[in-house]
Parts: structure tokens; sequence; C-alpha cells
């Protein structure tokens, strides 16, 4: 069953709001931009949603409610992966509860991490957090931060020999550890990696993006924005007229398709608070995507500011 | 940690400045009234530390047992744990902070508290201000007034009076009773900081400043 978007808002609690819809979501529903993973050849719709601190509300039910409407309007728009990890405070458990009150949406592509120093506790730790997401099984597990990976790795490629795991990963961000990364890219049969890459940490185009283009192995993009701060410096500066030559309309759609526009990147998972936020981001995965001269004036334009 | 250089206070907060403040405006709409008998109990303990210092333990030590298992229960394990993984890991602090001043109550000559003597005076406006000036700050940092922090009710109004009163106390338990406090004056501090909000500055300042001053006050003689 693909769940509707009229079962998302009912359960999100949107009520009559529904019918304030605009209908290029719809539109997005029906084709957001999707890319291939390669170990598996099954498409991925390319923006995901990130959870770190705008998810971790804990126990209040207002900014709850909030965190599922997120979720409901980046679920009817089309999107599929969502990604947290143990180190996240109570954001499994919120996804988990958001998860709950949409009724389970059978197209969501559940992204987790493992994340102790202890080699032992990693199945434990695995299991806790299928609990609080509410899943029968997670479709991607990744190390976080390399933290003891190779202890960790044994485990998920076991678990995925057994069939309980669909995809292995393995991350990091703000750049640290590219080298130890890309020894572990050959070296390993990844399915996934996630790290930092924008129009201002553009460090990966060197190495890791082409590395793991070579061998196939997908890219999660963390951190588009900075943690927020590149939006909040470039709000209230005047979005370039090309823009719009690619279909952007503000600077979160320009920084996401720059990202996208990368051939080795699957999924850009951007995290927010905001629903008219999240249905822009995954709006910057339709239309056009700038090829590598724009991408290159997105860059020097972003960087100069 | 690898790379360790790479990182930012910023890095190591774990949740949205709203989100915090939440969790203290749910506390205070969950407690009221009791910041009026926290408060209350915190200016008698004062009052009974300017004006008769000789009937200020147990009660000081009672009263300050209380609010900090409470404190630690309440609001540490309750509601802040849920954002914040580290504080299940700090709040046995709370407890053990509890069980040092309730011994501290009723071990004989383990602590005495006396307004009167050096470093007295000084305690006594640090634990006046973290009674009465501390709820009042959402004046200057534009928070709304109902998750103002109140003494008994949140955590670092409840160690800004702990440590005034321990400025004017002396004995041999003062060592033990100094440190939980001053961590969590750091902790919250720094947590603060990577907040940018202005009161961590008075606690950093706590934490900087009340250290000096008992090692000040232990080389005055004892008037
Ligand atoms: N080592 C790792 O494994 C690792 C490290 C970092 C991140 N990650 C993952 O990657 C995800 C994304 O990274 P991130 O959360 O650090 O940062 P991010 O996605 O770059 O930025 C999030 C911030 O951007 C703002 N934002 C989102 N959409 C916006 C829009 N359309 N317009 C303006 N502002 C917008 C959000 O504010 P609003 O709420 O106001 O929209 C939020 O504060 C994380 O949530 C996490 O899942 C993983």
């Amino acid at each position: 069953m693909i769940i509707t978007r009229r079962r998302l808002v009912e359960a999100a609690g949107l009520g009559a709001a529904a019918a304030l819809l605009p209908t290029r979501m719809r539109a997005q529903a029906t084709a957001p931009l999707t890319r291939v993973i390669p170990s598996s050849g099954e498409r991925m719709p390319a923006v995901g949603l990130g959870t770190w601190i705008t998810f971790n509300v804990g126990e209040d039910p207002a900014l709850q409610a909030e965190c599922t409407q997120v979720m409901a309007a980046f679920f009817a728009a089309g999107g599929r992966m969502i990604d947290s990890s143990p180190m996240y405070g109570s954001s499994q458990a919120v996804v988990g509860r958001g998860l709950e009150r949409l009724g389970h949406p059978e197209t969501l592509f559940a992204a987790d991490k493992v994340w102790t120093s202890a080699p032992a506790n990693g199945a434990v730790q695995i299991e806790q957090s299928r609990r609080l997401w509410g899943v029968k099984s997670f479709d991607l597990l990744q190390v976080h931060n390399l933290l003891t990976w190779e202890a960790h790795l044994d485990t998920l490629f076991a678990m995925k020999a057994a069939g309980r795991l669909r995809y292995v990963g393995i991350t990091t961000s703000e750049g640290r550890r590219h080298d130890l990364l890309e020894q572990i890219m050959r070296g390993h049969p990844l399915d996934f990696v996630q790290l930092t890459y924008n129009p201002v940490d553009r460090e990966p185009e060197q190495r890791l993006l082409p590395l793991a283009a070579e061998r196939g192995i997908a890219v999660i993009v963390n951190r588009p924005f900075r943690q927020g701060e590149l939006t909040e410096r470039l709000d209230g500066e005047p979005l370039p007229g090309w823009a719009g030559e690619i279909g952007a309309t503000s600077w979160a759609e320009l920084i996401l398709k720059f990202i996208l526009s990368h051939p080795a990147v699957t999924v850009a998972i951007p995290a927010t608070t905001r629903v008219d936020h999240v249905r822009e981001n995954v709006a910057a995965a339709g239309g056009d995507l700038p090829d590598r001269s724009m991408a290159e004036r997105i860059a020097a334009h972003i960087g100069a500011l | 940690m690898s790379e360790w250089w790479s990182y930012r206070l910023e890095d190591f907060l774990l949740f949205a400045p709203r989100v915090y403040w939440r969790l203290i405006e749910a506390q205070n709409a969950a407690l009221w009234p009791l910041h009026v008998a926290s408060v209350g109990a915190g200016l008698a303990i004062v009052l009974l530390v300017a004006r008769r210092p000789q009937n200020a333990m147990p009660w000081t030590g009672l009263v300050l047992a209380a609010v900090w298992a409470f404190v630690g229960w309440s609001f540490l394990l309750n509601r802040y744990a849920a954002i914040n993984w580290a504080i299940l890991y700090i709040a046995p602090a709370f407890f053990l902070q509890s069980a040092l001043l309730a011994i501290a109550a009723v071990l004989p000559r383990g602590l005495t508290i006396d307004g009167r003597a050096a470093g007295g005076r000084t305690g006594l406006l640090v634990a006046l201000a973290g009674l009465l000036l501390y709820p009042c700050l959402p004046l200057v940092s534009g928070h709304p007034w109902t998750s103002a922090e109140v003494f008994g009710i949140a955590p670092d109004p409840t160690a800004i009076v702990t440590l005034g009163l321990l400025l004017a106390a002396r004995g041999p338990l003062l060592a033990v009773l100094l440190p939980i406090p001053l961590f969590w004056c750091l902790f919250s501090g720094l947590t603060l900081l990577a907040m940018d909000e202005v009161e961590a500055w008075l606690l950093l300042a706590t934490a900087a400043f009340v250290p000096i001053l008992v090692l000040v006050g232990r080389r005055r003689p004892q008037t």
C-alpha cells in the first residue's frame, strides 16, 4: 500500500488545512527526482530528511506534533529516506511516534546508525533503536562517525547476510577522517557512505565522490546547509536572477540543486522543523538540475557572499 | 576522540534552545505554585544563616538536600534526560549531593554556616541573588516569564543558591559539598554558552569565582 496524501494529512492532525496544501506538492508526489542505489538498482527520491537537533524534542507534545507534520509533508511530497541515530537524543522515539501516527507509511526508507564504542553493544543498541522507530527492520544501518568501525561493520554485514538488513553504510561529517573513510570505501563492500558536501564544503569532489561512483557506493549528503548556518547567512541576500534558469526559487533549493547536480550523490538529507521548508527541500529535487558550469557558478556566487 | 580540535562547543549541543526553554516552561507549569514554597524555604534559611547561625544547621542542610534530590528527579531525570543523554550520567550526582547535604545536616560539626563569618556576607548576597534575581532574568534574556528559573524547581539557581550558602560555611565536609554544584555551573554554563544565552555568563562566573572566594576566605582568620 502506498500511503495517500489525504491519510498523511489527516493523521498529522492538519484536518481542514488539507485543502490549503499547494497543488505543486501534488505534482511533487508524482515526480520527485530519483537516484539509483548502485548495489541494488533500487530507485530513491533524491531528497531525504535528517533528524539531528530538529527532532530531539523530548516529550513536548506540541513539538512532537510539529515533527509529525514535517514527516507527513515529507511523505506526501514523495520523500522516503529518514536518517537518525542513537546519538540524537529523543529523535528516534519522535520519528517512531510520528510513523505510528501516520500509519507506518510503506514508502519509508529507514536509515539509522550504530554509535557505541563497545563492539559487543552494537547489536543491543540496534535492537533498541529498532523498537524506538517501531519498524520491523532497518533499510540502512551506518557506522556513525566511524566509531569502532571494524567491529560494527562486521555486525552489520552479518545482519545483511542473514536478511535482517538491506544496506550497510558508514558516516562522517564536516570533512573529518576522509583518509580513513577512503580506505574503508576501498576495502569493504559498502552500500552507502554518508558525508558532508555543499557549495562551500567541496573537498569530497576531489577523491571521495569519484571513488564512490567508481566502486558503486551510494552517497548520502549530510549538513547540506551547514546545520542552517548557510541558509541563515544567505537569508536577506537577493537570489541571483540566473537561479530561475534551473527553477530554483530560494537559496535552500539552489544549494540542494548544486549538491544533487553531482552525479555521484544519491540523496541529500536536510533537517527541518518546518513544513514549508520540507516541501521546499523535496521540491528542489524536481525540475532542472544545474550542469557543471552552472554548479561552479552557484558555488562561486555563494562562496563570495 | 579523533580530530578533537575540529569540534566546536556547538557541536556538542544536542537540542535547539527553544526545546530547552520549553522544558523549563513545562516544569514551571507542572509545579506551580511550589515555587512560592521553595523560594520561601530558601529565604528562610538565608535569614537563619544571617541572624541565628547557631540554628542554621540542620535546617540549611535539610532544605538543600531536599531540593537537590527533587530537582534531580523532577527536572533532570523526568525532563532533561529525554533531550540530552549526558544527563543520565549526571543526575546521580544530584542525588549524591543530596545525600552529602543530608549527612552534613546531621553530623555534628561536619559543617557550620555563619553569615557573619568571613565570606559569609558575600555568600548570602550570592544566595539572595540566586533566589530573587535569577528568576527575573527573562527581563534581560527576552525569554517568556513562564520560563523563569526558580530555586528548587530548576537546577541552575539551585546550584547558585547552594554555592552562596556554602560560601558562608566552614568545616570538614565543605570540600566534598562544593564540587558537584561547581561542576553543574560549569556544565550548564557551557551548554547555555553553546546556546548563546546570557545566563551562561552568570553560571560560568559563579564556577570561576566561588573557588577563589572559598580560598580567600580560608586564609582570613575566622572571627
Ligand atoms: N556524522 C553523521 O552521521 C552526521 C553528521 C551531521 C548530520 N547528519 C545527518 O544529516 C542531517 C542534516 O544535517 P544537519 O541537520 O546537521 O544540518 P542541515 O540539514 O544542513 O541544516 C538544518 C538546518 O537548516 C534549516 N533549514 C532546513 N531547510 C531549510 C530551508 N528550506 N530554508 C531555510 N532553512 C532550512 C533548518 O531550520 P528550520 O528548522 O527552520 O527549517 C535547520 O536548522 C542531520 O539531521 C543528520 O540526520 C549526520
